[in-house]
């Protein structure tokens, strides 16, 4: 099955708008943030023009129809990624919480000075910096998963990690800078044989792949709703079961309690337990319309499409001398292209493509340690979602030729 | 939005006068945007009546952060200290002759905030500085 990207595009209003005036806007940049398609913002809209009121504990009709709505886009998210049971499905403020909470909740419980967590090269600062935290608190190992030049994980350098007995490996499903898709059911299974538990950080996978928890087997997965089509301030954590049972409570709060009195209190029981004080519930409702646009299309459709952007972006790009992409080939690749170009910094490249309306990322992209070991500082980042149209990638590569003429 | 890569700015980018480091020097000091990574350092040498005489900057960055950091080593050769330390935002942007968004201000702005670290002889740079 295909997109026809034509029809699709006119869900998403914001395309239509002009950058600069007589200029349209091309948007290059989903890996950040993806544009919101009419009916996740009518969903949101229709929420508090109608339903509005804060849900769980009130018995009048609005707080009731809250409720529903709340749970039912848990229902719709949980679905999405073949979660066992929707109660699996934790709501927070995006991957970077979702990840915190486990480092905060199951890694401080359980983990003791010593012990070995398996990260690798690539990740996002959000899968970082939560466990450098907890390792300086705990004194934790880390170790790294090395990168490849070709920008793949070095598998075989994994199998000798995971000889030392490590108790969590924390890895991307996609690379958000060199758009490696990383094969996690063999990780998965590899580090459960080592006996080692999983979260995968599915911030760009789960937007752009079919991700299904259940074939997978992680035991955590981190994602956020702005990447997918969704709002801003809401995310989520899905965990085993057994897991999030036996997991302290995140944030305390309201909500998160069965009772409190004024010298202790008792944990609600999963999701609650781990979802303190009035969530987001307009953008948990506009999240669930989110999941419900991509599994009209299909995940597979999307995937498809965006191999087809990239396999093209790459072919263009290359062509253009002093251009370098970086990471792999394009069957190895979800919709991103990150590269450099001789002579002129990312930040440059990606002001002057911004006269044209071009919108793509310029900086480190929250991949410093990545960069470095690519020995680059920063790199300019077009990326692809369902919208993304091969004409894009011509505007690109003719506003590249333009930014070469300004810096030659 | 042309005017952002006027001839001024290309040509201070991609010939630089003041770029280099001075050793033995009386101010040095460096620093990074953390947005991107862009690294300034500088480097004054001051005489007996508190004037600056002589300055160089290194670094590594974008057209606005480079172009600025080689305008502003450029302007303040021949000045007083005391002065150096009254410089603003302003300054800045009026050397460059353009106006930038808010994004693009640190770029523009992280030759100042290393210039003002160094000569105020703070331990670190602070977006104070460049208000």
């Amino acid at each position: 099955m295909t997109l026809n990207v034509t029809t699709l595009r006119n869900d998403f209003p914001i395309l239509n708008r002009e950058v600069h005036p007589g200029v349209p806007l091309v948007y290059l940049d989903s890996t950040a943030t993806t544009q919101k398609p009419r009916s996740v913002l009518e969903a949101m809209e229709a929420f508090y023009r109608t339903n509005n009121a804060n849900i769980n504990r009130g018995v009048h009709t609005l707080a009731e129809e809250s409720t529903a709505k709340y749970e039912q886009a848990r229902d719709a998210v949980a679905k999405f990624i073949n979660a066992p049971h929707p109660g699996q499905v934790i709501f927070t403020r995006n991957a970077t919480e979702s990840i915190n909470l486990v480092a905060y909740t199951w890694a401080r419980h359980n983990l003791k000075a010593g012990d070995l967590l398996i990260l690798t090269e690539m990740e996002h600062h959000s899968n970082l910096v939560p466990w450098h935290i907890l390792a300086a608190e705990r004194s934790l190992e880390l170790e790294f998963i090395p990168v490849t030049p070709e920008g793949l994980l070095d598998l075989e350098a994994y199998r000798l990690l995971l000889a030392g007995d490590p108790k969590l490996v924390a890895f991307t499903g996609m690379s958000n800078v060199l758009g490696t898709i990383n094969p996690v059911a063999q990780m998965v299974s590899l580090a459960h044989a080592a006996g080692a538990l999983t979260l995968l950080d599915g911030a760009q996978s789960v937007p752009h792949l079919p991700v299904d928890v259940q074939a997978l087997d992680v035991d955590f997965l981190a994602f956020s709703a702005h990447k997918m089509l969704g709002p801003t301030g809401i995310g989520a954590l899905y965990g085993r079961i057994d897991l999030l049972e036996s997991m302290p409570p995140f944030l305390g709060g309201g909500d998160m309690i069965k009772t409190v009195h004024l010298r202790n209190f008792t944990p609600n029981s999963v999701p609650h337990k781990f979802e303190a004080g009035t969530p987001a519930i307009a953008e948990a409702v506009g999240f669930g319309a989110a999941v419900d646009y991509l599994s009209g299309i299909g995940m597979e459709a999307v995937a498809a499409h965006e191999r087809e952007m990239v396999t093209y972006a790459l072919e263009r790009l290359e062509e253009i001398p002093g251009v370098k992409v970086l990471g792999p080939s394009a069957e190895n690749k979800g919709g991103v292209a990150a590269f450099t170009l001789e002579g002129v910094h990312p930040h440059d490249i990606a002001q002057i493509l911004d006269r044209t309306g071009i919108a793509i990322r310029a900086g480190h992209h929250c991949a410093q340690p990545l960069h470095e070991k690519f020995g680059i500082t920063a790199s300019a980042r077009a990326s692809f979602y369902v919208y993304s149209l091969k004409e894009e990638v011509d505007k690109l590569v003719a506003g590249i030729y333009d930014v070469k003429k300004i810096f030659e | 939005m042309d005017d952002l890569y006027r001839e001024l700015i290309i040509d201070h980018y991609k010939n630089p006068q003041y770029r280099g480091h001075l050793d033995p020097n009386d101010i040095h000091f460096e620093d990074d945007n953390p947005l991107c990574g862009d690294h300034i350092e500088i480097t004054l040498r001051v005489d007996g009546d508190g004037k600056v005489y002589d300055g160089r900057f290194d670094g590594k960055g974008c057209a606005i952060s480079q172009a600025s950091a080689d305008l502003l080593v450029e302007s303040i050769i021949g000045k007083p200290v005391e002065d150096v330390k009254k410089l603003s935002k302003q300054d800045v942007l009026d050397l460059l002759g353009i106006e930038l968004g808010p994004v693009r201000l640190k770029c523009a702005l992280l030759s100042l905030k290393v210039l003002k670290a160094g000569v105020y002889g703070l331990g670190e740079s602070s977006d104070d500085l460049v208000e």
